[in-house]
């Protein structure tokens, strides 16, 4: 006699990844029914290693470990499709921005270039209250992969020369125009 | 109409010419447009990455500026990952008090208020809505017939905060095309993603998802956006596109205020077509 197909049981699930990550709403993400929706939508798909499906059954069993090492939170382009096509109505797009936050908090960034990304692009904002795309193009591509700026370079002339890109000295020293209201929110959040 | 205007970084830089023509075709139209005093940057996709909190604060920051300004108009905001962050901030706060009341007391350093009071309205939302199709006919001198348009939504300018059209097959740029007197060239990429800082981070794939795109835009004359975002990704890397799909891709990429601007008979310069990596021919 075959043996009986093994079911799994989420009444035990570890859920605390998922109330990390959809605060308040975890119960949403544990009505998820693994339709599949989510990854036949995503643009990114193809590239990821684990599906959006996965990822989320992985969310579900609390298997923070594996869901935070993945690519796939780093493909994510916010394009919100699975987001408005779930029909859980699981707040997806916005569970993988948390899901990034907590990859960083932990130190556990697979991707070097998104890892650098998002910190010179803070840093820039802070500093000047504004992004100065030139200066971030060019310290992210300092952070992450000079050589890759070579690629780029070609683009970057051609926009010097539209006046579609400028260029401006970086200021360094004194206080950044945003650092007492990033100060004070990581403060509110127990940061520092 | 009144509106009280907040640009964004990168119509301050590479999308100056978004910026420009935006003001320009709306003051044809008969708008106020005033700019916000003091803005900063709207966290982008970045901020709520870093933290929650931030991703709230740093939008909440200009909303409440925008509440002190206002006198009763709404914002207007033409880049869509400004306008979405404004409105997922505005309906998050709405439904957690505690929260509202967190992200106020991060602004007190700022000697700001957030009240949730005022509308982000997003450039299209106010051409289609506020002023219409038959305001925009009445002011065209140079109809554009003979030209066929990949009309292009991108994902943020419709979803999943936008009230003004259907997230996943939205319609709202087509009586204004028809007002210019252009063929439309319809295609199923119309509200997909371009790729965004993909293009950056990821560049094999950023590529594939905006080349994407441009295929499904060939045959028109041009391709018409409403986000900065969308517009750099598809004007600026046609040569890269070109070299993965194996075959060349040429197509000029317009915002939408451009187009218009061409058809109100403004000048060309004004309009900064000049500025475009992949030259604009016609």
């Amino acid at each position: 006699m075959a043996a009986a197909p093994e079911i799994l049981d989420l009444t035990h699930a570890d859920r605390s990844l998922a109330q990390q990550v959809t605060p308040g709403r975890w119960e949403k993400m544990l009505s998820c029914i693994q339709c599949g929706t989510c990854t036949a939508s995503c643009p990114a798909a193809p590239a990821m290693d684990l599906s959006p499906r996965r990822m989320w059954r992985m969310v579900q069993l609390g298997m923070t470990e594996e869901v935070l090492r993945s690519k796939s939170i780093w493909l994510c382009s916010l394009c919100y499709t699975c987001h408005v096509r779930c029909p859980r109505g699981i707040p997806l797009t916005e569970t993988i921005v948390r899901l990034k936050e907590l990859a960083i908090e932990r130190g556990i960034v697979s991707s070097p270039q998104s890892g650098a990304f998002y910190r010179t692009f803070a840093d820039v904002m802070r500093r000047y209250g504004r992004m100065r795309e030139v200066e971030f193009m060019a310290r992210y591509f300092l952070a992450s992969n000079p050589l890759a700026a070579l690629g780029f370079a070609r683009l970057g002339l051609t926009m010097l020369a539209r006046g579609k890109i400028g260029l401006e000295w970086p200021r360094l020293g004194g206080e950044g125009r945003l650092d007492r209201l990033f100060a004070r929110v990581a403060e509110l959040e127990g940061k520092r | 109409m009144r509106y009280i205007f907040y640009p964004g970084c990168s119509q301050e830089g590479t999308a100056l010419e978004y910026r420009d023509s935006s003001l320009a075709v709306l003051r044809a139209l008969g708008a106020d447009v005033e700019e916000l005093e003091d803005w900063t940057c709207c966290g982008a996709s970045v901020a709520p990455v870093m933290s929650d909190l931030l991703g709230l604060v740093l939008p909440a920051r200009n909303l409440a500026l925008a509440e002190q300004q206002a006198d009763g108009r709404d914002l207007l905001v033409v880049c869509s990952a400004c306008y979405t962050n404004f409105r997922r901030t505005a309906a998050t706060l709405a439904a957690d008090r505690s929260l509202h009341d967190k992200v106020n007391q991060a602004l007190e350093v700022e000697n700001l208020t957030y009240q949730g009071t005022l509308t982000a309205r997003h450039i299209l939302d106010v051409l289609a809505n506020d002023f219409g199709p038959e305001a925009v006919r009445a002011r065209v001198q140079k109809p554009l017939e003979g030209l066929t348009v990949a009309p292009y939504y991108g994902c943020q300018t419709v979803r999943p905060y936008s009230p003004f059209d259907n997230g996943q097959r939205p319609t709202s740029m087509l009586p204004l095309l028809e007002a210019l007197g252009v063929r439309v060239h319809r295609h199923p990429r119309e509200a997909s993603c371009c790729g965004t800082s993909l293009l950056m981070t990821k560049p094999e794939v950023g590529l594939t998802m905006a080349g994407a795109v441009l295929a499904a835009c060939e045959g028109a004359d041009c391709i018409v956006t409403v986000c900065p975002m969308c517009h750099m990704n598809l004007d600026a890397y046609q040569d890269k596109v070109s070299r993965l799909l194996g075959r060349t891709v040429r197509i000029p990429v317009l915002y939408l205020p451009q187009l218009m601007g061409l058809a109100f008979g403004l000048p060309r310069e004004v309009l900064g077509l000049q500025r475009h990596v992949t030259p604009v021919s016609f």
